[in-house]
């Protein structure tokens, strides 16, 4: 499997996201810059979390028109994989490659803690080897990371399967005291169309070595390697 | 404030710019005629006492501040050690106290923008920032608010910027009501044959200005920070600057992909007293002169002033000296980041400051005498009072269960996890442990090395006898970096006083820096690098005694480290060090008792030093599970702490001999609490006495609860649900009515 990590200025969880994409691919992935207007020929392409532009105007509004964006949509439309990471799923919504937005936490604060998830489909490249139920633990760290969409969207993303992660005590229950930032319906990553689009607000790369507190991210990154290769 | 080469320099004027009649007339005697403006705001920021350190100076020069892993100790940018294998550490701990009691948000920000720049000027990716907080009584209208708006600034830098907050800590007292403390630290990662300087060399060599514009922001933020605060500093505000993490991110990448080519002579950031101080050192350090056309300085705001122009604190701006031919390799790596680039000057042989403003000059002084004739004060100081040994028998005992509850759920030990959950400290994925433990451990990238980073003091102790808690904070950040499994390797000192010219406030400078330095000898402990800040006082009333040590500790494998939380149950808990029940200025004696009164514990440097490298052997022998250095609280607090960050209860007994309630809260220094299988612990506590340190067992891990035998039982749910709930209630509270500012 190839990979390209997109490098916005701003960008800072670029490096985390190719380490653990080089653990499990055993070589280093290609670092894009936001300006090339050509992406090399890759398999997924990953947009890293940070505050790309410095979060100016509104997160990932600025990076979602920059050159190499354009690149990213026209792959993920010919069905590359791409996989965006909570400022990578800011901007994966600007762009419009997911519907919804993600908007100031309902805390108003910056919050950077474990969460637990649970995984509601395992059908998907980017969950295939997780069980669909299970319930992992990821870090979030972010201040905007509410995930908002009307009654229909949220209605046809949940009528086709195209929630990925919510928000869930440690026994699975998506109740209200799960929910660490106000997401609708606990939703913590979606899908687009055809489940080959994936943004979500927790940093699997964050937890993908023991050393590190836990490796419930890096079934992530072994499952992509699996399905690309 | 606008003002020309044509303002008149009137006795107004000079007491304006914080210089004294005596200040002026030298400043008379370097020039040979009167200063204009400009000349004379240079002249004045450059001695105020932030930048000149002109009170503590002299004894500053006391402090150890080698030993054969430093590589550069004090008078650069930061600190830099040699952590082995061609790789350096580099830190430093400033302040920001000032700025962040009139504008919080922006105070502490700034405050870590301009600490990382620092670190990255010299070569060093930065890998952690720390911070020290001392808040008002929380009682106080204005707390608060200025802790909401101090953590939300911290966050709202370092978060964007991508640089992990590993550690700190958070104090409450009525001493920093009108006087808050911001004590930022930042560590970086170098290469030992790529660590870069400030001072100038090659005459002709280009003089280049990097970053974001000049504005009219923070002009006088150094003098403000060198006076006495009043009922009208608010109106400071416009002193504060306002700072901007992304392009700070930028000015990082920037930077460093610079350094990795062979074109920088001779680096600065610009901080306080902007591109006067900045221009100035590298020119005084190289033993040269410089020239700049100050039309060539990048300004965001038309018609800025040479004054404006040479004292602005505008944020995330850089000076450096290139080698000559580079400009356009350099200027391609920033256009790229899409920053400011301006070549606006180059080095003279004249050791004259010369400034041009529209083809004339504006300014031209004599560098050397000006930076070399700082002042240096031999203030007047007395040495404190000391104060009676209190004898534990005279201070009432509570049950020590009820005891527990209030101490953990009071200000100081209440968890500060609402304050650290609103700072990313996993970015860039190298934190081995997260705060809340003793130190915060950073594993260097790439390697199976760890840096252990810990903030530390003690003001109460500082107060009580300043000699004793300088002694104190030092010894504790080493008792916590070794609790780890790190061998504590140097220091960086924020040293943070009242006024300097009362005798009673410079006599605890003198002696808490006596006191640090005791320290840094006894435990081979140098200090690479630090910061003063002085005149913390409001209405002439001044903050405890706030010498905050940061430090910086080596582990050679991350995978042979110690944390506090309980591993298992069935396991045995023991102490290393003596427990006399010491309660004089301890929590208890205060939170329980009403009182800040006795003396503090007393630091035995040569013990502290056999206990510290015997821990670190235990713990890269793989012979303990848990470790804790026992601090505020005492011994009960600490056993308390490792089980509710493993939700492990404990069953712990008392010996006869001391005060039952002397025994759990006594702070008595020099003490660890660890854990260990129990068939392992004879053969411990044998070695610990062949190594002549006291170690007892005092119970065993496993329930739910936390016993004390003969006093009653408490579960580790409720005591955690007590020391989780202390902040985030008093931060959802509403403020009493008229309080905000």
């Amino acid at each position: 499997m190839k990979a390209a990590v997109i490098v916005f200025p701003g960008s800072n969880c670029d490096r985390d996201v190719a380490v653990a994409l080089e653990a499990a691919m055993n070589h280093p992935p290609i670092m894009v810059w936001h300006r090339d207007t050509e992406l090399p020929p890759v398999d997924l392409v990953v947009v890293p979390g940070g505050f790309s532009y410095g979060d100016y105007l509104r997160c990932g509004a600025m990076a979602a028109h920059s050159p190499i964006m354009r690149e990213v949509k026209a792959k993920a439309e010919s069905g590359t994989p791409v996989l965006g990471i909570c400022n990578g799923f800011q901007i994966l919504t600007e762009t419009g490659l997911l519907p919804g937005a993600l908007i100031r936490n309902a805390g108003l604060k910056f919050i950077c803690k474990d969460v637990f998830l649970r995984v509601e489909t395992s059908d998907s490249p980017f969950t295939r080897k997780y069980e669909t139920g299970s319930v992992v633990r990821l870090p979030i760290a972010h201040a905007e990371g509410n995930y908002f969409a009307d009654t229909a969207t949220l209605d046809r993303l949940e009528g086709e399967g195209r929630v990925a992660f919510r928000y869930v005590t440690q026994g699975g229950g998506a109740s209200l005291d799960a929910n660490p930032n106000g997401a609708a319906r606990n939703i913590a990553g979606i899908f687009n169309e055809n489940r080959r689009v994936l943004g979500l607000m927790p940093h699997p790369e964050r937890l993908a070595e023991d050393l590190l507190g836990g490796t419930d991210g890096k079934p992530m990154f072994e499952g992509l390697v699996e399905a690309l290769s | 404030m606008s003002s020309s080469t044509l303002s008149p320099i009137t006795p107004d004027v000079i007491k304006a710019h914080g210089l004294t009649d005596d200040e002026y007339r030298q400043v008379q005697d370097i020039m040979g005629r009167d200063p204009n403006i400009t000349e004379l705001g240079i002249f004045s920021v450059m001695w105020s006492e932030h930048c000149s350190y002109k009170s503590s100076k002299k004894w500053l020069k006391t402090l150890p501040t080698t030993a054969p892993w430093v590589i550069c100790g004090p008078g650069e940018n930061a600190g830099v050690i040699d952590i082995g294998d061609g790789q350096a550490a580099i830190f430093k701990m400033e302040s920001h106290n000032h700025p962040s009691f009139i504008e919080p948000y922006q105070g502490a920000a700034t405050g870590v923008g301009g600490i990382l720049r620092d670190v990255f000027t010299m070569g060093a990716r930065p890998i952690a920032n720390l911070n020290a907080l001392r808040f008002g009584d929380p009682s106080h209208p204005k707390t608060r608010h200025l802790v909401s708006g101090v953590v939300a600034g911290v966050g709202g830098y370092g978060n964007c910027v991508g640089v992990p907050t590993v550690g700190g800590e958070t104090n409450f007292h009525a001493s920093y009501n009108g006087n808050i403390l911001v004590n930022a630290m930042t560590v970086g990662l170098a290469q030992t044959d790529r660590i870069f300087y400030s001072a100038a060399a090659g005459i002709g060599n280009p003089v280049v200005y990097v970053g974001s514009k000049t504005g009219r922001d923070g002009i006088h933020g150094a003098t403000m920070a060198s006076a006495e605060f009043s009922e009208d500093s608010e109106e400071k505000r416009p002193t504060v600057q306002v700072g901007d993490p992304f392009t700070e991110k930028l000015l990082i990448e920037a930077c460093l992909e610079l350094m990795a080519t062979d074109s920088i002579v001779a680096i600065q950031d610009m901080g306080a007293a902007g591109l006067t101080s900045s221009s100035f050192e590298m020119a005084s350090k190289g033993g040269l002169g410089i020239e700049m056309d100050l039309d060539a300085v990048p300004i965001r705001e038309v018609g800025m002033t040479p004054y404006e122009i040479m004292l602005s604190e505008s944020q995330e701006r850089m000076l450096m000296v290139l080698k000559p031919g580079l400009e356009g390799k350099a200027r391609a790596i920033f256009e790229k980041w899409e920053l400011d680039f301006a070549v606006i000057g180059h080095l003279t042989d004249n050791g004259r400051m010369v400034l041009k403003h529209h083809g004339e000059v504006v300014a031209d002084l004599p560098i050397d005498p000006l930076a070399k004739a700082s002042p240096e004060y031999d203030r007047p100081w007395v040495p404190g009072t000391k104060r009676p040994v209190l004898d534990p028998a005279s201070v009432p005992a509570h049950p020590p269960i009820d005891a527990l509850k209030v101490l953990l759920s009071s200000p100081d030990l209440a968890s500060k996890r609402w304050i650290y959950e609103q700072y990313d400290h996993m970015v860039m994925n190298d934190t081995v442990q997260r705060p809340g433990g003793d130190a915060g451990v950073v594993r260097v990238h790439g390697t199976k090395k760890a840096l252990a980073l810990v903030t530390d003091c003690t003001p109460r102790y500082c107060l009580a006898d300043p000699r004793e808690g300088g002694r104190q904070a030092v010894a504790e950040a080493y008792r916590n970096l070794s609790a780890v499994g790190a061998r504590p390797l140097a220091v960086t000192d924020n040293l943070n006083f009242g006024n300097p010219e009362k005798p009673e406030i410079m006599g605890q400078i003198v002696e808490a820096i006596q006191g640090m330095g005791e320290a840094c000898r006894s435990l081979d402990f140098p200090v690479v690098s630090g910061n003063v800040s002085l005149y913390n006082e409001t209405n002439g009333v001044a903050i405890l005694p706030t010498p905050a040590i940061g430090a910086v500790g080596l582990i050679e494998d991350v995978a042979k480290i110690a944390s506090l939380p309980f591993k298992e149950a069935g396991e045995s808990i023991f102490v290393l060090g003596e427990t006399k029940g010491w309660l004089g200025s301890s929590l208890y004696l205060r939170e329980l008792c009403g009182r800040e009164d006795g003396a503090p514990p007393p630091v035995a440097l040569h013990r502290e030093k056999r206990e510290g490298e015997f821990v670190r052997r235990l713990i890269g022998e793989g012979e303990v599970t848990a470790v804790h250095d026992v601090s505020d609280g005492g011994l009960l607090v600490a056993v308390a702490e490792m089980a509710m960050a493993s939700g492990i209860g404990a069953t712990v007994t008392a010996p006869q001999g001391v005060p039952l309630h002397a025994w759990c809260f006594g702070e008595d220094q020099g003490r660890y609490v660890l854990t260990a299988p129990s068939s392992l612990v004879a053969a411990i506590l044998e070695a610990a006495q062949r190594a002549e340190i006291s170690a007892r067992v005092i119970g065993t891990t496993g329930g739910g609860d936390l016993t004390l035998n003969g006093s009653g039982a408490i579960s580790v749910a409720e005591l955690k649900r007590l020391n989780e709930a202390w902040l985030p209630d008093f931060m959802a509270a509403t403020a009493e009515s008229g309080g905000e500012a």
